[in-house]
């Protein structure tokens, strides 16, 4: 069962690390669709 | 004379009724043109509705109202015209939030999307599902276990060297998860909340969907690995028909002879590669939503080709707004895993408690030797030729 346990370690590993990885180059769902910038009118 | 009036009052009373079908038959012109009774009764029953009358009619300044009418202030471009225009997402918008699909204000797919995904996607996943493990357990208590039949030899053979099974656990494991947390998305709404109440079913989803979206690449690379260790040993050839003719030897005594793969197994190698494939390249593109689209491509080429003619179906929609490919997307991407989750419970059983000796070959990688040449006959040969060929060159 070495290889089953190897598997689900693989497993926990790839999930977080592909993650990390969209999330640091800023490639992921909330990205795409989610902006923090308002519509701002100016001062008068 | 009474019975002259008699024949008068019978005409009219026949007559009347056919004069007032015939004057139904063009209600349209009785609302000028606009929705009709008909129109709003066939939309609450939830059936197709003609918009042609109201979708045709936008950007064409010779259909909008006269400058001159009280209708027409905009000069050119009525007001019904603008508001038409945006009903059918026709009309040219421009916004100042930046991003994907935000220029369509209004699209038709949401609603029967809503309708087809809590109504008979539903539906077909516990039929499906539920049918499917009814078929096996009915299967186990018919057919019971398949034993093997020779007397066991105490020696075994290596089946599967530690990368396969590697590849196929990683496949298995994330397809487990994936299956399960797909489960909770798809069921939430109508099962999940009403047992469990939104607030124990927030934080189940919120986990479901992070587990899904990031899972999903173990199990890419998992596919990718089975598909090239893999791929060689389950190309079609003509040892396939001799299986699939005896159905394996299921329902009768007799093995018929297989490679390292046998058809059955060929059909859930390949049903794995092609719907499998086909479950990651719509759940890319929900993952990156808007990014890639797939299906209004796919469906003007089916249009082009006649396709959905051949099932006596009409055109497919297109083009479809960005919205309605993800529709479509999440679609077929829970169809289809439907599908591959049935064939995987047939594959389960038969992996486990379906077949004495099966697991072996995934749980230990070694098989015993007689359970090879009942169920892997020419595979066995080949091994074995494989073992003494170096020691007959010495």
């Amino acid at each position: 069962m070495k290889a089953f346990l190897l598997a689900l370690v693989a497993l926990v590993v790839i999930t977080v690390g592909a993650n990390q990885i969209l999330h640091r180059i800023g490639f992921s769902a909330d990205a795409a669709t989610v902006s923090s910038n308002n519509v701002r009118l100016p001062d008068e | 004379m009474l019975r002259l009036f008699s024949l008068i009052a019978l005409v009219w009373t026949l007559a009347v009724p056919s004069l007032a079908q015939e004057a139904d038959i063009d209600t349209r012109a009785e609302t000028g043109g606009a929705t009709t009774l008909e129109d709003i009764m066939r939309r609450q029953e939830g059936l197709v509705v003609d918009d042609a009358y109201r979708s045709d009619l936008t950007g064409d300044p010779d259909a909008a109202a006269a400058t001159t009418d009280q209708l027409g202030t905009l000069g050119g471009a009525s007001d019904p015209d603008l508001w038409r225009a945006l009903r059918y997402n026709s009309a040219d918008i421009t916004t100042q939030t930046r991003g994907p699909a935000v220029t369509t204000l209004m699209q038709d797919g949401g609603m029967s999307w809503l309708l087809f995904r809590e109504g008979p996607l539903l539906k077909i996943g516990v039929y499906l599902l539920g049918g499917t493990l009814l078929a096996l357990v009915l299967f186990y208590l018919i057919r019971g276990r398949i034993r093997i039949h020779g007397e066991k030899t105490g020696s075994t053979i290596t089946r599967f060297k530690a990368f396969e099974r590697f590849g196929h656990w990683l496949l298995a494991s994330s397809f487990i998860v994936l299956g399960l947390t797909g489960l909770i998305s798809l069921f939430g709404r109508k099962v999940l909340i009403p047992a469990f109440g939104p607030e124990a079913f927030s934080m189940l989803a919120l986990g479901s969907k992070w587990v899904h979206n990031n899972i999903s690449w173990a199990f890419m690379i998992a596919l990718v690995i089975i598909f090239v260790v893999w791929v060689v040993h389950n190309l079609p050839d003509r040892t396939d028909l001799r299986w699939l003719a005896k159905a394996g030897g299921l329902f009768g005594g007799e093995h018929p002879p297989a490679k390292k793969f046998n058809a059955g197994q060929k059909l859930i190698f390949w049903s794995v590669i092609l719907l499998g494939g086909s479950i990651s390249l719509s759940g890319l593109s929900l993952l990156f939503p808007f990014e890639f689209n797939l299906f209004g491509h796919t469906f003007s080429t089916l249009n082009s080709w006649g396709a959905p003619g051949w099932f006596g179906a009409s055109d497919l929609p297109y083009p479809l707004s960005p919205q309605e490919e993800m529709q479509f997307a999440q679609l077929w991407h829970a169809l289809i895993s439907l599908v591959l989750t049935a064939i995987i419970f047939a594959h389960i059983y038969l992996g486990s408690v379906g077949m004495e000796g099966a697991f072996d070959a995934m749980g230990k990688g070694e098989v015993e030797e007689q359970w090879a040449r009942e169920h892997h006959s020419l595979w066995v040969e080949e091994v074995l030729n494989d073992k003494t060929a170096p020691t007959k060159e010495a």
